[in-house]
């Protein structure tokens, strides 16, 4: 395992994304609530830039007691990595897919060091 | 943080999706990434369901409506739809999250060739397909406009533009012409004008016509395809004002239902009417229904054609064996979790010889052709066929790669002799 550089922490604000290329991945690093985050730049479905589109908070059906519907929220707690090719879901806490948890974007361990933002791969 | 902060926000520090500089190529990079590590230059690619926004070029496409009030009345009102409460189809792209829909109206090209000439080859190249059928997208459901002279002069127009604008500049670009099907005299004089343009490769009906495919009405314009040895298609598609489909709240449920479903029945009724019999020659292809429509329905046909043959009399095989011998395009090609599914519908299918690979690109579903390549049931043999070969036999096109294809082939000969 080495350690790369990606870049200082001033250079990605937050919500943004930063591609590193390491070898034959490209790794992106995302930046979220002072968080960290590196997943391969590559959808486990056709093999799209996964990190490259939108990130959306997951989209919950509010059900009342008794079975009642009652419109939708989004969940501001539970944040996905979209696709933008074809729109699959990932959390971005842990790179699973929304629903099918056994479908997920390779991860790799972000950190910093003396304000140096770096993935561990 | 707003909602439309967050959309493009991911990546904004290096990446260019997010509609201020959309390129197609760089979205496709890890498209080129799978035609170079599947030597996609070694073997031709033909893309037969492919589609572009002819909304973008609709001025230019009304100037050539022959009727000068109706073609009057098109430069007036446009051809724009959109808005929440219009129609189910308009969130296709997900409120966002497929970038390319909001992206594309962006993406600078240069002023020749034609912009969809430029935009179709970004893609294509990237994918490493050679030859594209291309195909409208908004006007595959022109069949709901319920005034049948607007149907007619709108896809006259289309057809002549797309001839002369497009096909007629790019030899890579194809297209199966739209029938407007509610007018079977339109049908034919469309077939008689244009089949012979450079470029024309068939001719293409939207699967959601209410119209019955055996009507005698037709039989001319299915005479004049046979004669001239023109594949008839059907491109699926979904009428959001369809009684049952309007059941459906959600797009997911009006997209998985309405697009198998139209060719569900035009499919019943074109065997149950022994249209194969009555056409022998008449290839058909069936377009953008995925692939698990095909055994169900062979299975339903067969067995109630066994208790009842007396219904279709013209009848001299089994439903299932007629469907065998036709054209099935790949996308939107099921991902099943139980994957001896898919190999049994090919199997079901002849795919080594039946099955055409389509992208749909830009749609929001389409497939790339590792989607076919990477199959592990299929040998080499029955990838490239799928992937091309069985479209330039039924389209009766040539085997030259593309000039893009061909000069990276010339420069890595050139670099090995170095």
């Amino acid at each position: 395992m080495h350690e790369t550089l990606v870049c200082s922490e001033a250079d990605i604000a937050d919500g943004n994304t930063r591609l590193v290329q390491i070898g034959q991945a490209e790794i992106a690093v995302i930046r979220n609530g002072g968080r960290y985050y590196a997943y391969e730049n590559v959808c486990p479905h056709q093999g799209g830039p996964a990190c490259e589109g939108v990130m959306m908070p997951a989209v919950r059906d509010v059900i009342e007691a008794g079975g009642i519907y009652r419109g939708q929220q989004f969940d501001e707690a539970d944040l996905h990595i979209v696709c933008p090719w074809h729109g699959y879901e990932f959390r971005l806490s842990d790179g699973r897919h929304a629903v099918a948890s056994g479908l997920g974007l390779r991860r790799f361990e972000a950190f910093v060091r003396d304000g140096s933002v770096y993935v561990r791969a | 943080m707003t909602m439309d902060d967050r959309v493009g926000g991911a990546g904004r520090d290096e990446k260019s999706q997010d509609g201020q500089g959309f390129d197609t190529s760089k979205l496709l990079k890890n498209a080129a990434r799978q035609r170079d590590e599947r030597n996609y230059d070694d073997f031709l690619i033909i893309d037969v369901d492919s589609h572009h926004y002819e909304t973008e070029a609709f001025r230019e496409i009304a100037e050539y409506i022959r009727d000068p009030v109706l073609r009057n009345e098109a430069l007036y009102q446009g051809a724009g739809s959109g808005g929440i409460t219009s129609e189910l189809g308009n969130y296709q792209s997900m409120a966002g999250r497929v970038t390319r829909y909001p992206g594309r109206r962006k993406e600078k090209t240069p002023v020749k060739p034609h912009r969809d000439i430029t935009l179709m080859r970004r893609w294509m190249d990237a994918m490493g397909v050679d030859i594209a059928c291309m195909f409208p997208t908004p006007m595959l459901n022109l069949a709901s406009c319920q005034r049948i002279d607007v149907q007619v002069g709108l896809a006259t127009a289309y057809n002549q533009w797309l001839c002369e604008r497009i096909l007629a500049e790019d030899t890579r670009l194809k297209s199966m012409l739209y029938l407007p099907l509610h007018s079977p005299s339109a049908c034919e004089e469309i077939i008689a004008e244009f089949a012979d343009r450079k470029g024309v490769i068939g001719f293409m009906v939207t699967a959601p016509h209410y119209a019955s495919v055996y009507d005698n009405a037709y039989a001319k314009s299915y005479a004049a395809l046979q004669e001239r040895g023109l594949p008839l298609a059907f491109h699926a598609g979904f009428p959001s004002g369809d009684q049952a489909l309007k059941l459906t709240n959600r797009f997911i449920g009006l997209h998985a239902l309405g697009f198998p479903w139209f060719n569900m029945i035009h499919m019943t009724n074109w065997i149950i009417n022994g249209m194969p019999e009555r056409f022998p020659q008449l290839k058909t292809i069936w377009i953008e229904s995925g692939l698990a429509w095909i055994p169900f329905l062979m299975q339903r046909l067969d067995n109630e054609f066994m208790m009842r043959t007396s219904d279709a009399p013209l009848l001299k095989r089994l439903p299932s064996e007629y469907m065998q011998d036709m054209f099935y395009s790949s996308q939107p090609m099921e991902r099943v979790r139980n994957a001896k599914a898919l190999e049994v519908t090919f199997e079901m299918i002849n795919a080594p010889s039946q099955l055409l690979y389509s992208s749909d690109y830009p749609h929001w579903d389409m497939d790339l052709p590792s989607t076919i390549y990477d199959l592990p049931f299929l040998d080499e043999t029955a990838k490239r066929n799928i992937l091309g070969e069985n479209a330039r036999k039924l389209f009766k096109l040539g085997s030259d790669l593309s000039d893009t294809k061909q000069a990276r082939r010339k420069a890595r000969e050139a670099e090995t002799k170095r």
